[in-house]
């Protein structure tokens, strides 16, 4: 998030060009492993589910070279203002875009279990699903780059959608399942699957929040609209 | 020029203290111009002194700001040609008027330079010297006095096997803190530190650091520092000046954070041009 006129200290602005970059190369290889993770399910391809795994690593090596690049910076340039809003921004990104790519490895993964079973129905859902979390992301990671708190908040309104989804999804497996146990190994990895979609979308949210607080200098306003009541949801067979 | 003036009325004064949790303010400055003969210092200054909290004040070489504490105990009166109009009332009564009792003023409000300038007198001199100026005190009232603004000026347990020899003797962060013990003996109510570790090594700053938060909880202070990280770390509300302005006052973790002004931005973050 380059900000505004130049510090007295060129190499200032250098570090700080720096961490911003790590970050969209960062968000750039999340992105990726997201897409990777949804054509592995709805395309039942191993071979892009192998990648999306294989990225992790990239992604952890960034992870751990952005945190002791903050806390040097923290340390050696004292950061204030925007600065210091901008690296520990950072910090916290990092784990967000970390975590993110966590779940899409793990959604490669089971993508691999799961193209071993007949497909019970339709994935047309959990499609859209991926679908809407992969827009999300990708314009976090532009606002990222532009310093867009406008994008941010866009973002952070539109999580809202994918949380019903994911509430439908549920409620959708645990009837297949109950119609048939046979079903219940390829929807119990769908649901998970469904789960880290969702958990995605909630990691984006909070780069959203950052990235508005980074820009702003404000915390925004509200509580974030959170629509997962799959933790209360009962369903129970028709007697 | 008029715009500035605005922001400064709404950050300073009550709006300023409902956001930040300020006191009530023991000094208000109010709409205060300062002359250096024909040169203006000063334009238009809005702030208050929250009372028994610390004013951090920073800004570039030359924005105002020793300008500013010069004026609160009016040692421009030594200088011909020198001027404030405008308001800086204490108990109701406007510093700058003319017929301000300038001892008085002075016993109540307290100042502490850049470089420590104990006299040349022992140490239990430097502290008695101003008292004396004020009060009548017997020996031992004297000698209780001594001991409690050198332990308030954190200093007794160095300096209470010494009081008879030379303060000239002291270190330069104990010559320091001697000065801000021989502020304190009189009594003030309000304490000006005009860059007061500037001079000091990394320890002696912190002692003195810890020191203005041990006596935030009797006096008012307010304290000139070109170093933002002392400004932080002491400070409960914070004064940028630029070009003789106040641009923009908040709490320090206001002010270090997510300062409202541009110019503030700029300068905090290391960027002024």
């Amino acid at each position: 998030m380059p900000e505004q006129s130049e510090h007295l200290v060129k190499s200032f602005d250098q570090d700080l060009k720096r961490l911003t970059d790590m970050l969209t190369r960062m968000g750039g290889i999340v992105e990726n492993q997201v897409a990777l993770a949804s054509v592995a399910i709805m395309e039942r391809n191993a071979e892009a589910a192998t990648k999306a795994v294989e990225e992790d690593v990239k992604v952890d090596a960034l992870e751990r070279e952005v945190e002791q690049f903050v806390i040097r910076m923290l340390a050696l340039r004292q950061p204030m203002a925007a600065d210091l809003r901008l690296v520990v921004a950072a910090l916290k990104i990092t784990g967000d875009l970390e975590r993110i790519g966590d779940y899409a490895a793990n959604v490669a993964k089971r993508s691999i279990v799961l193209a071993q079973f007949p497909a019970p129905y339709s994935l047309g859902g959990l499609a859209h699903m991926a679908g809407l979390v992969q827009t999300q992301l990708k314009t976090i990671i532009d606002a990222l780059g532009s310093s867009d708190s406008d994008k941010a908040l866009e973002v952070w309104r539109s999580d809202r959608a994918v949380d019903d989804i994911y509430n439908t999804i549920f409620r959708e497996l645990i009837t297949y399942m109950m119609e048939d146990p046979r079903n219940i190994t390829p929807c119990t990895h769908l649901l998970f699957i469904a789960k880290n979609l969702e958990r995605i979308g909630d990691h984006t949210t909070n780069i959203a929040e950052t990235i508005y607080y980074t820009v702003k200098g404000e915390v925004l306003p509200e509580v974030r609209p959170k629509g997962d009541t799959s933790a209360y949801a009962v369903v129970r067979p028709k007697e | 020029m008029s715009a500035t003036t605005e922001q400064s009325h709404s950050h300073g004064g009550v709006q300023a203290r409902a956001e930040t949790g300020m006191n009530a303010p023991r000094i208000s400055i109010r709409n205060l111009d300062f002359y250096y003969g024909e040169h203006k210092a000063l334009k238009g200054i809005n702030l208050d002194l929250p009372d028994r909290q610390v004013t951090g004040m920073i800004g570039p070489s030359g924005c105002g700001k020793s300008t500013l504490l010069r004026v609160l105990n009016r040692m421009y009166d030594l200088y011909p040609g020198q001027r404030a109009t405008g308001e800086a009332m204490m108990d109701g009564h406007n510093i700058v008027s003319p017929d301000t009792d300038l001892n008085s003023l002075r016993a109540r409000i307290g100042m502490v330079f850049q470089k420590p300038t104990p006299f040349p007198m022992t140490i239990y001199e430097n502290i008695a010297f101003g008292v004396k100026l004020h009060e009548k005190l017997t020996k031992p009232q004297m000698d209780e006095r001594v001991e409690w603004s050198l332990t308030r000026g954190a200093l007794w347990t160095e300096a209470k096997d010494r009081l008879h020899t030379s303060a000239m003797g002291l270190s330069g962060g104990q010559q320091q803190r001697l000065c801000i013990a021989r502020t304190i003996a009189v009594r003030p109510e309000v304490i000006l530190l005009d860059e007061p570790t500037s001079a000091l090594d990394p320890i002696s700053t912190l002692k003195i650091e810890e020191l203005i938060d041990e006596l935030k909880h009797d006096f008012t202070i307010a304290i000139v520092t070109h170093n933002m990280q002392q400004a932080a770390r002491c400070a409960d509300q914070v004064a940028f000046f630029y070009l003789g302005e106040m641009v923009e006052v908040a709490s320090a973790h206001q002010l270090f954070t997510a300062p409202k002004e541009r110019r503030t931005q700029d300068y905090v973050t290391g960027r002024f041009g």
